[in-house]
């Protein structure tokens, strides 16, 4: 069954020829045939159907009126649980509810679910939650695949099409890369441009909510719906967000691209360097100036990234202590040992393993050889960028060095799982716009991402650059 | 001055520097909205950032900000026009997010100084190293339940100022002095209400102490004291026991240590290894703060007179000395008196001293004794004013003057009214004062007598009867003229 777009279902409902009633029940079935791909951590039919309840009681006009909308479970949210994939936030009802959400739902939109991720956003597989893994929804019977991570459940419901879009949140990747794998469009916007006010945090000055989608022009609505300038939320932009549907254009014609050498990586699948090819190829065809530019501190870009990241991490992570909500160990005869059974019992082992990175980083005696020069490091990064970006209007890259792999296949070795990353960290460090789309399939007929970078706040001329290779991949 | 004390063998100087935490007079908190009122029922002040729960961020009280570069100015210091907040990270029950806001490399204000003035007319100048702006933990209450303890965060997140000063106190008085200086400043600024026992102003005291001229002995840090009382108690009892282990041959371990109110004595907290590593780095979740020249000049134009300003204006104004002008002005209350009540009658200028002695003497003594301060003081300094006024004129006498001035206190009545109900004018009219003393005279035959062969000591005799007769008010000098007019002409 071909999979109906969020513009499409948008008109469908206008024009009365579908009900949010039957829109969503046709959601709540394909979510329940489903279950087995574990893509949400909250799931209840209940609660949806007391929300098209409301909605078909509510006369006002809203822009995404009953429209199926999957969170990550790491929005918090008043009428969901809120876990991050822990165990330490296991039973969590917030009582607030996230700026993203919150549009979301002014907007008149049903959140379907919760859905999984890498616990407290730290993975790239989705495979460390506590709540158990979740299934690319492209696996083959016998071979389950990962939908990548940390966003996987969201990136899996959009794929799965138990959803018309669902909310990410990207650190490193974790939009761009499970989409990628997963086979759908992911859109990580610049640093600031949607309040981070509401999701638990996992490194503050990298954590940047996003979109996933079935394609370009849906995510153009839905990020437009979640972003804008929030007074609580002290790293959030003020900057006017355009109606990035309507001003799509997909003439490309006199724009530059450019295409950074660095990005060709020794070991990169030949399907990856293929597509990547394809993709420059078609944007010449559009009258795209193509110039090759150096961004000559990117490999650097993922150790940098993996001190910085863990050392936020460290610290954000502290308030999960067992006082005053969340898990709290049972065997506790002292302050020290409520802190050590709690988080020993509450964490798993990956976000221990970067709680205790983070830790050494900023240790007394090694903070400048680490951490301070990461921040250095960090700066030139992003330095690389601006000058690249006085010479073309956007840059085309892969999105990840390989498609989907099989669910169990890096679960041991977290070096090799942290290089999923090699190409989506650097403009997350330099807080650029991101957009992956799928672009092209491997031997396995598995999809494959090219990842577009614009300047900052400039996610029109991301989605303009996207939604060109989109028709013309089509 | 010798500031030097005694050890069995050796005479030795303290080192001491104080880092002082002034909670900032503010009606939210730092990085939330969450009111800062004192005494409020547990938990009931605190906001989800307060309790650091999941997802929430920290937006900086723009107002706490300037009240740290007010007080910044009052401390005659450099203002930085960037600074930044980082996080120091530690575990506590009361510290909910898992670490304090502060300000670690680049604080909101840097090097400053204020003078502390002895009463021997010098003064002497405590640098000011840094202050920066942080945020308070919460309270845990062990003594809520035997087996359990109990966390209280209305404090927490609350905008403290920590005031660091170089370690250039070297006695417990001028430990105490120095407080009450900047206790002092805050409070003419109204950044902090200097309230010591609500905990508004607490100070962790720095001391070592060595042989006059050798290098800076090791250190302990005495966290937490809230009275000047026990600054100087502590100070004193640490100073002691560091020389006791000095002078038996040992050395001081680079100690935390806590003060016991109650036996006036420190016990350690812990040593250096124990330490904590704070992982100080800069907050993500804030921007750092960039004040411009031009916003520091509209906070600069808005702050008051300062003690030390108000002080020098005083002495030059009504030639005061250095120490009653210091007086004055150690409180702004003082000081607000002492300006309402001299600029009652444009006469009194010409009597500024005595209006010093009138208000630090008999009326802080009343006061005091009925325990009350100059806010509720039942004597309005326009009352005080008349009444100087009427001793200026002779219309009193100075003694008389100390009685009216408690019926003042107790009735609220004026000096005016007071005087004039009781007929306590001074008698100045010549003709009467010589009457009595003829009656004097004539009485005391023989005194007289033995004053003119030479008992000089017999006039206060003389003087005092004749006041008697008057009921004390005749004017004292006019007495004193015309008795020995009268006697020398007897000779």
């Amino acid at each position: 069954m071909p999979k109906s777009s969020l513009k499409q279902t948008l008109k469908d409902l206008d024009t009365k020829k579908i009900s949010i009633r039957e829109l969503n029940q046709d959601y709540l079935k394909r979510i329940k045939e489903n279950e087995n791909l574990n893509v949400f951590i909250h799931f209840s039919e209940d609660n949806v159907l007391k929300q098209i309840d409301n909605l078909e009681n509510d006369n006002s006009a809203k822009k995404l009126k009953g429209i199926p909308i999957a969170i990550k479970d790491l929005f918090c949210t008043k009428s969901m649980p809120t876990t991050a994939a822990s165990k330490i936030l296991e039973n969590f009802n917030p009582t607030y509810e996230s700026f993203v959400t919150q549009k979301l739902l002014d907007e008149g939109s049903i959140f379907v679910g919760k859905t999984n991720l890498d616990e407290f956003a730290m993975g790239s597989a989705t495979n460390t939650s506590f709540f158990g893994n979740t299934v690319n929804p492209l696996s083959k019977e016998n071979e389950p695949l990962a939908p990548g991570g940390s966003s996987g459940g969201s990136a899996a419901a959009v794929a799965a099409d138990l959803c018309l879009g669902a909310t990410g949140t990207d650190t490193g990747g974790s939009i761009r890369q499970p989409a990628s794998f997963c086979g759908v469009v992911g859109i990580k916007p610049t640093y600031g441009l949607c309040s981070r006010w509401g999701i638990a945090a996992f490194a503050s000055s990298l954590d940047q909510a996003g979109i996933f989608s079935h394609n370009v022009e849906d995510a153009s609505i839905l990020l437009q719906s979640i972003a804008g300038f929030d007074q609580r939320d002290s790293t959030s932009a003020k900057v006017d967000i355009p109606n990035y549907f309507e001003n799509l254009d997909d003439d490309l014609n006199g724009k530059t691209v450019g295409i950074p050498k660095e990005y060709s990586i020794d070991g990169t699948p030949m399907e990856i360097s293929e597509i990547w090819e394809d993709a420059i190829k078609v944007l010449e065809k559009k009258g795209v100036k193509i110039k090759n530019i150096s961004l000559p501190h990117t490999k650097y870009a993922l150790p940098t990234y993996y001190i910085i990241a863990p050392a936020e991490a460290s610290s954000n992570l502290a308030r999960y202590d067992g006082v005053k909500y969340g898990f709290r160990s049972e065997e506790i005869d002292s302050l020290d040992e409520m802190y050590e059974n709690t988080r020993a019992q509450g964490f798993g082992r990956e976000v221990k393993r970067r709680i205790l990175i983070g830790t050494y980083v900023l240790s007394a005696g090694y903070y400048d050889a680490y951490y301070l020069k990461a921040q250095k490091v960090r700066k030139l990064i992003a330095d690389d960028f601006n000058k690249a970006f006085k010479e073309c209007d956007f840059i085309v890259t892969p999105t990840a060095p390989s498609a989907a792999f099989p669910l169990n296949e890096k679960q041991n070795d977290p070096i090799k799982m942290y290089l999923n990353d090699v190409f989506t960290v650097p403009a997350s460090l330099a807080g650029l716009p991101g957009i992956s789309i799928p672009f092209g399939k491997d031997k396995n007929n598995l999809p494959l991402g090219i990842q577009i970078l614009g300047k900052h706040f400039d996610e029109q001329q991301v989605f303009n650059a996207a939604v060109s290779l989109e028709r013309s991949y089509e | 001055m010798n500031n030097l004390i005694k050890g069995e063998k050796y005479d030795w100087e303290m080192v001491i520097g104080l880092e002082i935490h002034a909670q900032v007079k503010s009606n939210s908190k730092l990085f939330s909205s969450s009111s800062t009122k004192f005494g409020s029922s547990p938990n009931s002040q605190v906001s989800l950032v307060d309790a650091a729960m999941p997802g929430m961020l920290p937006v900086i009280n723009k107002y706490c900000v300037e009240q740290a570069v007010k007080t910044g100015v009052g401390l005659n210091a450099k203002i930085n026009n960037y600074s930044v907040f980082d996080r120091k990270n530690y575990f506590y029950a009361d510290l909910p997010q898992g670490y304090q806001i502060s300000q670690y490399k680049y604080p909101i204000v840097g090097e400053g100084k204020v003078t502390i003035d002895f009463k021997d007319g010098t003064s002497k100048d405590i640098r000011i190293v840094r202050l920066h702006l942080e945020q308070d933990a919460g309270k845990s209450l062990h003594d809520q339940n035997p087996s359990k303890t109990y966390v209280d965060l209305n404090r927490s997140g609350v905008a403290l100022m920590e005031i660091v000063s170089e370690p250039d106190i070297r006695t417990p008085d001028e430990a105490g002095m120095y407080i009450s200086k900047i206790r002092s400043i805050l409070m003419y600024l109204d950044t902090c209400d200097g309230n010591m026992q609500e905990g508004s102003l607490r100070a962790d005291v720095n001391i070592s102490v060595r042989k006059p001229g050798d290098e800076y002995g090791t250190r302990c840090e005495i966290k937490n004291l809230n009275s000047i009382k026990f600054i100087k108690q502590a100070i004193n009892y640490e100073a002691k026991r560091q020389i006791e282990i000095l002078e038996s041959g040992g050395s001081i371990e680079q100690n935390t240590m806590l003060f016991n109110t109650s036996t006036g004595k420190t016990r350690p907290m812990r040593n250096k290894e124990e330490a904590h590593d704070y992982r100080y780095f800069p907050d993500p979740d804030l921007l750092p703060l960039e004040i411009s020249e031009e916003e520091i000049g509209k906070i600069k134009s808005s702050i008051p007179e300062l003690p030390d300003e108000l002080k020098d204006k005083f002495i030059e104004t009504y030639k005061l000395s250095n120490y009653d002008a210091s007086v004055l002005t150690a409180d702004k209350q003082t000081s607000d008196y002492f300006n309402e009540t001299i600029n009652s009658d444009p006469e009194l200028k010409n009597h500024a001293k005595i209006v010093v002695n009138w208000i630090t003497s008999e009326l802080f003594s009343l006061l005091n004794k009925n325990n009350l301060d100059l806010n509720n003081s039942p004597v309005s300094p326009e009352n005080l004013g008349q009444l100087i006024k009427l001793i200026s004129t002779n219309e009193i006498s100075g003694k008389i003057a100390k009685d009216v001035v408690e019926d003042m206190f107790s009735t609220g009545k004026t000096a005016r009214q007071i005087v004039d109900e009781k007929g306590l004018q001074q008698v100045t009219d010549q003709g009467e004062i010589a009457k009595v003393i003829d009656e004097v005279i004539a009485d005391n035959a023989k005194m007289v007598e033995q004053y003119l062969a030479g008992k000089d000591k017999l006039l206060g005799f003389f003087v005092g009867q004749a006041m008697k007769l008057t009921k004390g008010k005749a004017n004292p000098k006019m007495l004193n003229d015309i008795l020995k007019q009268k006697l020398n002409k007897k000779n």
